[in-house]
């Protein structure tokens, strides 16, 4: 029966890829790219994956598919200026494509029994750190270098996407989704969602510690709510020049910055925590980052300044 | 045949679909998709590797697990930025296209 049900949902994933890959309309693709990470995420569950499932289905798909689809519905009156290569050289592609295909499931298949792992010795330290989860544990305790460098990173791509704004904009206001326009399923939509969304994310945030959740499902699910606001044009699009928007973007980061650099003097390394104290660090640090990631995600998601601040 | 084959098997479909989307996609954001596509291949095979990594009591090895919550958050933000340039390229020249015989004198104010 599961057997069977793995089957249905690879089958549907391919299929909905090579929809996505090979329908005329952008927009179109776009919609299925976002069903298709919505399966994927269930493929995670399969997996046993459920930390990686939620981020799937919030970032990967959801916040992704904002972006892409707000992407798509402005470029479309240019869609259609460029032609399509010509036959030999899909069949020359496909074939490429195929070969690395059959290469990859190959390795795939082939890898040594029994498999490496590392599952062990992260369950082996969990208890020290107070967590229950161990993906909250090696993303916080074990590689929490990464962690930290990856909340940069989301802020110097933010700095890269408003770069892109023209000079006589700089600090002035993103522009939204040309399709806005007051609706009233959404207008209601968006005053009534948000604060069950705010209280799941603020319970994803939580409860990243010892169960499936964490700092980035629970942001992706503040920038998600927030997004919708903007859509349904219930809350403002923020200037990006506005201080206290670009405090809020670094406090994340930094206060876990802060905390690595205590670490120093408390526990002798860098992001190393003091005995006895490390869940209550992780837990702070985490609340702080949900935040900033929820910002920085929507802020991402709205793209550069487009409007001088001043109306 | 096992669920964590038939999950390798679609993992390395996707991986091959999103490439040829790249390459035959003549709109630079219908290559910016099918890249995700791609990106969602690759996390999809780190899966395979983390659940045959299952032991000690968990479903997967939460290493990878942890890797590819940090790969898709990375997949985000590159893909914002590859949207803004695109947008921004859009703007400059009127074709959303990364063709370099097109005249590129669009309006800078």
């Amino acid at each position: 029966m599961a057997l069977a049900f793995d089957m249905g949902l690879a089958l549907l994933v391919l299929v909905l890829a090579a929809w996505t890959i090979r329908v005329q309309d952008t927009f179109s693709a776009v919609l299925a790219f976002v069903a298709l990470g919505l399966l994927v995420a269930l493929i995670w569950v399969r997996l046993l994956s459920v930390d990686v499932a939620l981020t799937e289905a919030a970032i990967g798909s959801g916040v992704t598919g904002a972006l892409l689809l707000g992407a798509a519905a402005r470029l479309r009156p240019t869609e259609s200026a460029i032609a399509p290569p010509g036959a030999a050289w899909c069949t020359v592609a496909g074939v490429l494509c195929a070969i690395i295909t059959a290469g990859l499931l190959a390795i795939a298949l082939l890898l040594p029994d029994p498999a490496p792992t590392l599952a062990p010795q992260a369950m082996a330290s969990l208890p020290q750190s107070g967590l229950g989860n161990p993906v909250t544990g090696v993303l916080f305790v074990y590689r929490a270098l990464d962690t930290l460098l990856e909340k940069v990173v989301l802020v110097l791509a933010l700095v890269g996407v408003w770069s892109l704004a023209l000079d006589h904009v700089w600090g002035g206001i993103p522009a939204l989704w040309p399709a806005t326009r007051p609706d009233s399923t959404l207008t209601f939509l968006a005053e009534l969602l948000p604060p069950v969304g705010l209280l799941l994310g603020i319970y994803m945030c939580w409860t990243g510690a010892d169960h499936p959740g964490g700092a980035f499902q629970g942001g992706a699910l503040l920038t998600a709510m927030w997004l919708l606001g903007l859509l349904a044009g219930v809350r403002a699009a923020p200037a990006t020049g506005r201080l206290s928007l670009r405090l809020l973007l670094v406090a994340g980061p930094m206060l876990f910055l802060v905390i690595g650099l205590t670490g120093f003097a408390l526990a002798g390394a860098f992001l190393a925590y003091p005995a006895g104290y490390a869940k209550a660090l992780i837990v702070v640090a985490e609340a702080a980052l949900t935040l900033s990631i929820g910002v920085t995600l929507g802020l991402l998601a709205v793209g550069p300044a487009e409007r001088t601040r001043s109306p | 045949m096992t669920s964590a084959g038939i999950f390798a098997f679609c993992a390395t479909s996707l991986v091959g679909l999103g490439l040829f989307g790249v390459i035959i996609n003549p709109q630079p954001l219908r290559k910016i998709v099918a890249f995700n596509v791609i990106g969602n291949g690759v996390f999809l095979l780190f899966g395979v590797v983390a659940h045959r990594g299952a032991a000690a009591g968990l479903g997967a090895d939460p290493v990878p697990q942890a890797l590819v919550i940090t790969g898709i958050v990375v997949a985000f933000s590159a893909t914002a930025l590859a949207v803004a340039l695109l947008l921004r390229l859009a703007k400059q020249t009127q074709l959303p296209t990364l063709a370099t015989d097109v005249d590129t004198d669009g309006d800078l104010s």
